[in-house]
């Protein structure tokens, strides 16, 4: 196993205040204080080579936890093993061998283009000139990014830096990767250019990943395997697949028709998502589909019919709805 | 450090601006050469200060402001508010390294600055007032690389003290006051009463900026060099070992918030 963590723990102690000046001056002579538990003992371990999503609500711990494993945090508890070596520590052969590319954070010099900072990267990472100009030509290439590293950073759109963030995190070829919200801010396009990218790079270089994203389709694109983290806790550990089974076990038939059907033919077929003059989706148990596609094709005037998984988006969303519902007896 | 030193020309508008926020002694210079024209100071040590050797003390406190100026305390605060400073931790570098690269990637750009002034000490003639024994410049090289440590391990000190506290601009604020009224940048120290001078001579602000120049104005000799440098170095070395401790508890408490 590349990363290894057991009963992480990662707990902040925050200052509390009220607003308004009464309590702005009270503070001055007493601060309360609260502990956020931002990660509460997760254990889980990663193969090389896997890409693996870290899912979760927003304050889930996700973030933290990326940052405790490329050794930006100290841990409250627990061990945390990342090829070997223990992420806070922070060893210089540790540090080249991974990287942390955060959507919202740059390390791109503004004021410069971003080929500085690749040759930046390749000083201080001693990247030898011959791999680092191959390097570099390959990513230009598979990121087609052109001339745009030669401009100032700060004349470059978001697309665009977040094209060249991604290639000065590579510039060393690291082995061990955590992208957290690579895609933020970006346009359909560009998302799945960097999806497609950071599959090549994995397929490649044999590179592990750990992607965090609010965006479904990167987990979905990217990611085999999830890990839930909600609360800072673990809720889920497993393959995409089992996740959907798991929580939802449902498809969604959706049809398209001739002529128009009544509600209730619909409705005796499966719960009615949507349903419009010539289409309509219906929802079903994963072992009903044969028999509910079969009725549909015997009884309703249908033209076209596809079985898809219901959005994982509702899949994550049942799934933390269910996690809440388990705790608030216990916070009664 | 070539990348430091293109990230320093990259505003030329703006070193202009930061060329004319550092007139000070031409400042200070032209305040107490008018002094002077009443009548010349003795100061307590005995030294005459007249027109000349003002400009002399004051062209010199400009070359040695520029070559031992740090600003790595602001660029900690501003990092550790921000949450940028993870972006520097990934680096396989030691961050305080990062920074004194940072620093000294400038110095190239402070020194084509410094060159119109050295070309201003021969014009006005008061060359005469600096020392002829290369012995002496070399014990003064040596005090500009005293002076920039204490100044970069202060700036690093405090700027690590933003990782206990919320902010520790404030505490620079206070740093740079005593700064200012300790230093000799603004007037020789000689002029001080010899109580207060006392007080100067065990704090470290005298050996950043006015140990340097007196060096550089010829106000010592071999010996009393080699003891001042010898109590620059201690408070360079105090500091580096403070600073560096302070650093490497502090970024344990780093909370790298914001993303």
């Amino acid at each position: 196993m590349i990363i290894e963590v057991k009963a992480l723990k990662k707990h902040y102690r925050v200052h509390k205040r009220a607003p308004g000046l009464a309590a702005a001056l009270k503070s001055l002579f007493h601060r309360e204080h609260t502990t956020v538990k931002a990660v509460d003992g997760i254990s889980f371990s990663i193969g090389a080579g896997e890409r693996v999503g870290f899912l979760g609500p927003n304050g889930a711990g996700k973030t933290t936890t990326l940052k405790v494993l490329s050794g930006l945090l100290y841990p409250s508890e627990g061990e945390v093993r990342v090829d070997g070596h223990t992420p806070q520590k922070r060893e210089v052969e540790f540090l080249k061998k991974i990287m942390l590319v955060m959507g919202q954070k740059q390390q791109l010099l503004w004021d410069l283009p971003p080929a500085e900072t690749f040759d930046l990267n390749r000083a201080i990472y001693e990247v030898p000139r011959d791999q680092y100009q191959k390097r570099l030509t390959e990513l230009t290439e598979l990121l087609s990014v052109g001339d745009i590293i030669h401009k100032p950073t700060r004349q470059l759109s978001l697309g665009e830096r977040m094209k060249c963030e991604l290639m000065a995190a590579l510039v060393h070829g690291p082995k061990v990767l955590f992208l957290d919200e690579p895609t933020i801010g970006l346009d359909v396009s560009m998302q799945v250019a960097m999806r497609d990218f950071i599959r090549r790079y994995n397929a490649e270089v044999g590179a592990t990943l750990i992607l965090t994203s609010h965006y479904m389709d990167d987990v979905a694109a990217l990611c085999p395997r999830v890990i839930v983290i909600d609360k800072g806790s673990l809720s889920f550990d497993g393959q995409l697949d089992d996740l959907r089974t798991q929580v939802r076990p449902v498809k969604r038939v959706a049809f398209r028709l001739s002529a128009p059907v009544a509600a209730d033919a619909l409705a005796a077929l499966g719960k009615v998502i949507s349903s419009e003059p010539g289409e309509a989706v219906i929802e079903v148990g994963s072992d009903d589909v044969k028999d509910v596609v079969g009725r549909a094709l015997a009884n309703l005037p249908v033209k076209d019919l596809t079985v898809e998984n219901p959005p994982l988006e509702e899949v994550m969303s049942e799934l933390f709805e269910r996690s809440r519902a388990a705790r608030t007896p216990e916070a009664a | 450090m070539r990348i430091g030193v293109s990230e320093a020309v990259a505003y030329r508008a703006e070193m202009i601006v930061w060329v004319l926020a550092t007139t000070m002694p031409f400042i200070m210079l032209a305040l107490w050469s008018a002094v002077a024209t009443v009548a010349p100071i003795v100061s307590n040590s005995g030294r005459t200060y007249a027109g000349s050797t003002f400009t002399a003390y004051f062209l010199a406190v400009f070359i040695v402001r520029q070559l031992v100026a740090s600003w790595a305390s602001w660029e900690i605060n501003y990092e550790v508010r921000q949450g940028t400073l993870a972006m520097r931790l990934l680096r396989p570098i030691h961050p305080v390294i990062s920074y004194a690269a940072g620093n000294l990637a400038a110095l190239p750009m402070r020194s084509l600055v410094t060159l119109p002034v050295v070309a201003i000490i021969f014009l006005a003639g008061v060359a005469g007032s600096f020392p002829t024994d290369l012995r002496i410049w070399a014990l003064w090289g040596l005090s500009m690389l005293g002076g920039w440590l204490i100044t970069f391990f202060a700036n690093v000190a405090i700027g690590s003290l933003s990782l206990y506290m919320e902010s520790s601009i404030k505490v620079m604020d206070l740093w740079l006051a005593g700064f200012f009224v300790f230093s000799g940048y603004l007037y020789p120290l000689d002029m001080f009463p010899p109580v207060v001078r006392a007080i100067a001579d065990w704090l470290p602000f005298r050996y950043q900026i006015g140990v340097p120049v007196e060096l550089m104005t010829g106000a010592h000799g071999i010996d009393a060099a080699l003891q001042l440098l010898l109590r620059q170095w201690a408070w360079a070395a105090g500091l580096g070992v403070f600073a560096v401790l302070l650093w490497n508890n502090g970024v344990k408490r780093f909370q790298a918030f914001g993303g």
